[in-house]
């Protein structure tokens, strides 16, 4: 395992169904993403992209293989370890924002933090300062139903980021979005990741996006079948081995500009 | 999330979906309500008569306490009378005599209790009797004669005059017999018993034993060897026990009528929160997707039933208090007049309490099962929930 690796999977299986109805959603996924890296999860819907990132970010439970978050095997968790190593590591952006629209802005911001037991003062004083982030202090008495797509998409990126999280996951950021508004959401996820160190995982089908991402991993048919970066090497993707080896791989960038990668095409 | 945050995020869904709490609040409103008043009426009632009850034997035990067993035996003699009359000739009436029994403690209006001992002719009235015999109020009336009509074997009616030494107060459980004391009533007997075969005269109805109260295991001792002697042992306190037990026995079916509200009131909980964790399974998802723990999503919604259960049944009690007041008095005031000392409807804040805490545990327990669902969801599936 490498030292800076933020998450690492070990053979990541997921079936669902018996039998007959036996459905493989992920057929053995190894992995590793590092501190500070930008990693895009694509694929087509239903290509197992999703159930990737609810694996990695300890939502569900792999039917086989493991996840490790900084070194240590989820696995070997109990549900409210788990629960309190998701909520202290990991952001979510979703694409249907979750806000609780009858709620204050400032409220939603500060769900995590009461969740994780935060004082009152506290969490309201790092909930602005989220806010103040993403440029939406103004907001903060707001009801959150009352803002538009793009306001709402970043009052979540407030949430996501105001528990100091090491890792940012965002299931179609921009999916909700027009242009323009994606685009600002990107740049601010981007900066995040470029002013704070926060790794990124993306999962998308928006080849743009993707290509502003470090890293790419084609997911098909619950398999990695594109996997450029790093090592350079793209390993057989049907093999079940344990971590690939990555002996010495670029340190992740923290380019604020993003390079160009090689394309996927679905 | 810590309990207070906990307590507040419950308080405030609780008021998420305003009229549907609303209808569960007044179920549970109803059930409480109900409850309160039964047990309520339940501790009136039984309050009543414990008074009763406390009025005999309390300063007699101590008379007796020095005793060991039974120490003496009376004949508990009986004598039918034709009328009752006072000063008012015109005014007889129809009316029956109990022995009074030393150690026996009724409220009295005024006056004293019948001595057993004197050897005067002495007798307690039923206040009952002072407006038909024309005696007056209870204060006169005490000190004046009144005469027994008593016919005799051999067909002749003779007078037996007796002094009123006490009067006694409306009760339910005194009834109203006219106590005169041994003196009095072996005077009667020994005019009734004129002319009739001598048999008749040693027949007793019933017999007077004295005994040690306070040893309820003697007691009891003395009742089973009266049993195997085919005798009835009972004190007045069986009596009123047995009375209190029917009365014991409807409240307990008023309150069971009352549980079987808040059963329904618990199922409109369950529903409730059903369908508020349908709602909200997005929210659970999230909530979990942050770091929530399965135990304090349990604890969430488990809080959330407790407090319906809280609200229904402190509006529902206090309602109750307040009516159960205003019927208090109304009834006292009117056709339980006679009834000194009766409280229809007490409401002690034990009672009260416990009915609070009883249907809050109801509603603990009708919440466990959506809380536990809510805890289960996986995350995942709550936040795909469409």
């Amino acid at each position: 395992m490498r030292e800076d690796a933020v998450l690492e999977a070990q053979n990541l299986v997921k079936t669902y169904g018996k039998g007959d109805s036996l459905f493989t959603a992920l057929g053995g996924i190894d992995l590793t993403i590092r501190q500070g890296e930008k990693v895009a999860i694509i694929g087509k819907s239903g290509s197992g992209k999703s159930t990737l990132m609810h694996l990695l970010a300890l939502l569900d439970k792999p039917t086989s293989g493991a996840v490790f978050v900084e070194g240590q095997d989820a696995a070997k968790l109990k549900n409210g370890q788990l629960g309190h190593l998701r909520g202290q590591k990991f952001g979510f952006v979703f694409q249907q924002f979750f806000l609780n629209g009858h709620a204050s802005v400032l409220e939603n911001v500060i769900l995590p933090l009461k969740i994780a037991g935060v004082g009152r003062a506290e969490r309201k004083r790092r909930a602005l300062e989220a806010l103040k982030q993403v440029e939406l202090d103004d907001k903060a008495k707001n009801k959150a139903k009352d803002l538009s797509g793009g306001q709402k998409q970043r009052v979540v990126i407030a949430r996501a980021i105001v528990g100091n999280p090491s890792v940012i996951f965002a299931d179609e950021p921009t999916g909700n979005l027009d242009t323009a508004t994606g685009q600002r959401i990107e740049d601010l996820l981007f900066s995040l990741n470029a002013n704070q160190g926060i790794t990124l995982i993306v999962v998308t089908h928006d080849a743009d996006l993707a290509a502003r991402c470090d890293r790419q991993i084609h997911i098909q048919d619950g398999r990695i079948v594109d996997h450029p970066e790093p090592p350079a090497a793209t390993r057989e993707p049907k093999a079940p081995e344990p971590a690939p080896d990555q002996p010495d791989a670029p340190q992740p960038p923290r380019r604020p500009t993003p390079r160009p990668r090689r394309k996927v095409h679905l | 999330m810590k309990l207070f945050d906990l307590l507040a995020t419950a308080s405030s869904n609780m008021f998420r979906s305003k009229l549907r709490t609303l209808l569960t609040i007044t179920a549970i409103f109803i059930g409480a309500f109900t409850l309160t008043i039964t047990t309520g009426l339940g501790l009136g009632v039984s309050q009543y008569l414990d008074r009763q009850v406390d009025a005999f034997g309390a300063k007699d035990l101590d008379k007796i306490r020095e005793i060991d067993g039974i120490k003496s035996v009376a004949a508990y003699h009986n004598a039918s009378i034709d009328y009752v009359v006072a000063s008012d000739p015109d005014k007889k009436y129809q009316a029956s005599v109990t022995p009074f029994l030393t150690g026996s403690n009724f409220s009295l209006d005024a006056g004293r209790y019948p001595d057993n001992d004197s050897k005067d002719l002495e007798l307690m009235l039923p206040s009952t009797y002072l407006e038909l015999l024309g005696l007056g109020s209870a204060e006169s009336a005490v000190g004046k004669t009144v005469k027994f009509g008593v016919t005799n074997g051999l067909g002749k009616r003779t007078e037996v005059e007796g002094k009123i030494s006490g009067i006694l107060g409306a009760s339910l459980v005194a009834g109203t017999s006219i106590s005169p004391n041994d003196a009095l009533m072996t005077r009667l007997r020994a005019v009734q018993a004129v002319g009739q075969p001598p048999v008749a005269g040693e027949v007793v109805q019933a017999a007077t034993a004295r005994f040690d109260a306070a040893d309820t295991e003697k007691l009891k001792k003395i009742k089973e060897d009266l049993k195997k002697l085919q005798y009835e042992g009972m004190t007045v306190e069986d009596q009123i026990g047995s009375f209190k037990a029917v009365i014991n026995g409807m409240i307990a079916v008023l309150n069971g009528f009352a549980l079987i509200a808040l059963l329904a009131a618990g199922f409109g909980i369950i529903n409730t929160l059903l369908m508020s964790i349908q709602e909200r399974t997005k929210e659970i998802g999230l909530m979990k997707a942050m770091g929530m723990s399965p135990k304090r999503i349990f604890l969430l919604f488990s809080m959330e039933a407790v407090m319906l259960g809280f609200w229904g049944s402190l509006l529902g009690s206090l309602a109750a208090i307040g009516v159960g007041t205003v019927v208090n008095k109304l009834v006292i005031e009117s056709f339980l007049k006679d009834l000194v000392g009766l409280q229809l409807l007490t409401f002690s804040p034990v009672s009260v309490a416990s009915v609070i805490l009883l249907v809050m545990a109801i509603s603990f327990l009708a919440g466990t099962m959506p809380a536990i669902r809510a805890a289960r969801k996986n995350p995942i599936d709550s936040l795909r929930y469409e």
